[in-house]
């Protein structure tokens, strides 16, 4: 009796979600696999850990108060007095920082195997929107807890924006809702964060991934004679074991390196001292301490912000640039493009740490 | 008053120092040209708060700015440089008439002369010694700055070395009975500290507890009433305890005779008792009921102290595991406001007051140890949680990796499912 209802619901499923022709799909799809193949993984790894996100922060929207006199109190309560609170919170900061590193670890991955080159262009884009999107993810949900530290961070954050030109003070009132951080602005950073943030990165990673199984995955130039292995289950078993091992140390740095709640944010309060964003924007942060106050005729803090615009901008269309490698071509000067991009990041970074009062 | 009045009362106030040195002063065209000395005054006039309200050299010292002639500029009108022991005199013309110094700042106070003459530095002047301080000494000549300017000589937290610049002078305060070591024992009080170290401007300050203009040394029986202007509540249970009597029979210094004076060290439990750091030996002999009190007081606040350190300490045990204890953080706050009203009351030797308040503590104190017990257990719960999962993950992983491997053995042997040559 039992089978023959679960064979009635099958075949009611089948007939309206086509699940016979997905799962021969999914039995027909291979992965290639090859010396460089190790480097496949980040992409699923940053899917999974999406997905923790997507799960802990609906959690912590359970208990969390957008109140400039309520958020940090709310905060504290997940850490105390919620059961596991403290461990969904930790989860979910820990891991949003883990997944901004494997993005940088998979998009950099992806550009040195080259694997943007045609027909895979628009991959590699909505790639590079999505770590820009997980970026300001992270910027939002900074200034949530409401602490000191957030708190300065984003006045720091937002004063660099409203210093563009053109648009610097009307971008600036528009991302805090006012002159200054207030409770307009964290209730903007929520609503950024819960609702716009999710619902166009969701389109994206729709995008992202539709692509990757309508177009598999790239093998890199000149690799010849690989082979196939199957993506069902024999792909996703590796991938479920990277998945296990990240689950361990995001477990270890939960119980042993708990998030911090920090001090409630103080508006009166003096901007307290080597006051720096998030890691994964200090080498921006850092490029704008250095530069000298004028370069030539234009100011050295505006230039830098324009560079990295336009910086962004040529990276995203590095697929379009790049004909070498559209041409199964090898492209040394991307390559060397790619190592300075990538010294200079992690060099900045180091220094912002290093170096603090630079 | 009509409305034009205001307005032209505001714009002299405003552009008065713009006026000021826009017009002819031949005092500034001549001084520009002498020597370091006579040239100093005219760079430090331009950052002076009286220059800022308008006034120039002839204010203070007379004469005619707008004649070239040196002759005609000192005419009779022109006073020159005071003397020394006609400074007081000199400044008091204006800051002793309300009339005048109405126009400028109806808020200051006029009265600084008639409290300097009766300060021993105005006496000590009166009587001819021309060393002691005039307002030169303490507020600068040409560059004085408003009171409120953290630059100015008289801002809190440069009295110390205004005052300590003379009375620090072995030299000069020689062949008085005045010692010169108050700077260094006052730099290295809690007040020094409260002032230097945490900016907090109430700290006292010389001025204090001596007085600014009418500066003088408080007697024995004024200086606990010097030291209730901020610790009152110390002040009145000292007023109501045993000790009040004896200190007046003794002619002890009530604050001063364990406290001291410049050199006022942050107060602790080490200060009661019987041993050799403890003040109540001074006075109470081995065997007498006051060392014996001593005694108790020591044993309930060292006992007191020592179950807050506890407690303190297994809140940072908890919070070095990473367990959120600020609830119970905030608890010890409220201990710690017991324990000081507890050393307080030490004042008042209200024993019995002393001990309820104690009890109190304890009581919180338990609390506060319950919440550092619970928040370690949940430390070890969760260490505990996180080895059941990362074994268990672990062989989730063993396992997976085994089949991985066999699956790609699998391969190897042209068994599997891909194996296709690209």
């Amino acid at each position: 009796m039992a089978p023959k209802i679960g064979k009635s619901v099958w075949n009611f499923l089948d007939e309206r979600f086509l699940l016979s022709q997905l799962i021969a799909f999914g039995k027909k799809k291979t992965v290639p696999e090859h010396r460089h193949s190790f480097w496949y993984f980040f992409g699923g790894i940053c899917l999974f850990l999406t997905g923790i996100q997507v799960a802990t922060g609906a959690m912590l929207l359970l208990y969390y108060t957008p109140h400039v006199d309520a958020a940090h109190e709310s905060i504290r309560f997940i850490m105390s007095g919620v059961k596991f609170g403290w461990l969904i919170r930790s989860v979910h900061s820990w891991t949003a920082n883990i997944l901004i590193g494997l993005l940088f670890v998979h998009m950099f991955s992806t550009f040195f195997l080259k694997a943007y080159r045609k027909p895979r262009e628009l991959t590699w884009v909505t790639g590079f929107l999505l770590l820009v999107l997980f970026m300001a993810f992270g910027f939002s949900g900074y200034l949530l807890p409401w602490n000191e530290l957030s708190y300065f961070a984003t006045r720091v954050g937002t004063d660099i924006a409203g210093s563009l030109p053109f648009i610097g003070n009307w971008l600036k009132t528009i991302i805090l809702g006012g002159p200054e951080v207030s409770q307009a602005t964290l209730s903007r950073f929520f609503w950024f964060h819960v609702a716009l943030l999710p619902l166009a990165a969701l389109t994206l990673i729709g995008i992202h991934v539709l692509l990757v199984q309508t177009l598999g995955m790239s093998k890199p130039i000149g690799e010849r004679g690989t082979k196939d292995i199957p993506f069902f289950p024999d792909f996703l078993y590796k991938d479920a074991l990277g998945w296990t091992l990240i689950l361990v140390l995001v477990g270890v740095l939960c119980v042993f390196l708990p998030w911090e709640i920090g001090t409630k944010a103080d508006p009166l309060a003096p901007t307290p001292l080597g006051i720096k964003p998030e890691w994964y924007f200090t080498f921006m942060f850092t490029t704008l301490k250095i530069i000298p106050p004028h370069v030539g005729f234009i100011e050295g803090e505006k230039l830098a912000i324009l560079g990295f615009m336009a910086g962004g901008l040529l990276w995203m269309m590095i697929p379009f640039l790049d004909r070498r490698a559209g041409r199964e071509k090898r492209s040394p000067l991307f390559t060397w493009i790619g190592l300075a991009l990538a010294a200079y990041i992690a060099v900045m970074t180091v220094l912002t740490y290093a170096l603090p009062k630079l | 008053m009509n409305i034009r009045a205001i307005r032209l009362f505001a714009a002299t106030v405003l552009f008065a120092p713009l006026l000021a040195f826009g017009q002819k002063n031949s005092c500034v065209e001549c001084h520009n040209q002498l020597d370091d000395e006579l040239k100093a005054p005219v760079a430090a006039l331009a950052a002076d708060v009286h220059a800022e309200y308008g006034l120039s050299c002839k204010d203070c010292h007379g004469g005619n700015p707008d004649k070239d002639d040196l002759d005609l500029a000192k005419d009779k009108s022109f006073k020159g440089a005071p003397k020394r022991s006609q400074i007081p005199l000199f400044c008091g013309g204006c800051h002793s008439d309300a009339a005048a110094m109405r126009a400028f700042n109806p808020a200051l106070r006029t009265d600084q002369l008639s409290q300097y003459e009766t300060s021993r530095h105005g006496q000590l002047l009166k009587s001819g010694d021309t060393k002691v301080a005039v307002c030169t000494d303490c507020h600068g000549s040409h560059g004085i700055q408003s009171a409120r300017s953290p630059k100015s000589l008289t801002f809190p937290w440069n009295i110390p070395q205004t005052c300590g610049r003379c009375h620090s002078d072995k030299g000069l305060m020689e062949g008085t009975r005045v010692p010169t070591d108050q700077l260094d024992d006052y730099k290295a009080s809690v007040h020094a500290k409260a002032l230097f170290e945490k900016k907090d401007l109430s700290a006292p300050v010389c001025n204090d507890c001596h007085g600014n203009h009418g500066a003088f040394p408080p007697s024995v029986t004024s200086v606990a009433s010097v030291c209730r202007q901020c610790h009152p509540s110390t002040g009145e249970l000292f007023i109501k305890s045993p000790h009040k009597k004896a200190f007046d029979e003794l002619g002890a210094g009530e604050c001063e005779a364990c406290h001291g004076n410049h050199k006022i060290l942050a107060a602790s439990t080490a200060m009661i008792g019987t041993d050799k750091h403890a003040v109540c030996g001074q006075c109470h002999e081995k065997g007498s009921r006051g060392f014996e009190t001593a005694a108790e007081l020591r044993r309930d606040l060292d006992g007191f102290e020592t179950s807050f350190r506890a407690a303190a300490d297994l809140l940072a045990q908890a919070k070095q595991k990473g367990v959120d204890v600020s609830d119970a953080e905030y608890k010890l706050l409220d201990v710690t406001t017991i324990l000081v009203t507890a050393k307080n009351l030490t004042h008042g030797l209200d024993t019995a007051g002393i001990a309820k308040t104690i009890s109190e503590g304890e009581a919180s104190i338990a609390g506060v140890r319950t919440a550092g017990e619970k928040a370690l257990d949940e430390a070890r719960f969760r260490r505990r949680g996180l080895a059941v999962t990362t074994v268990l993950l672990a062989l989730f992983a063993v396992a997976l990796a085994l089949k991985i491997r066999r699956m790609a053995r699998a391969r190897q042997m042209g068994d599997g499912p891909g194996g296709s040559r690209a």
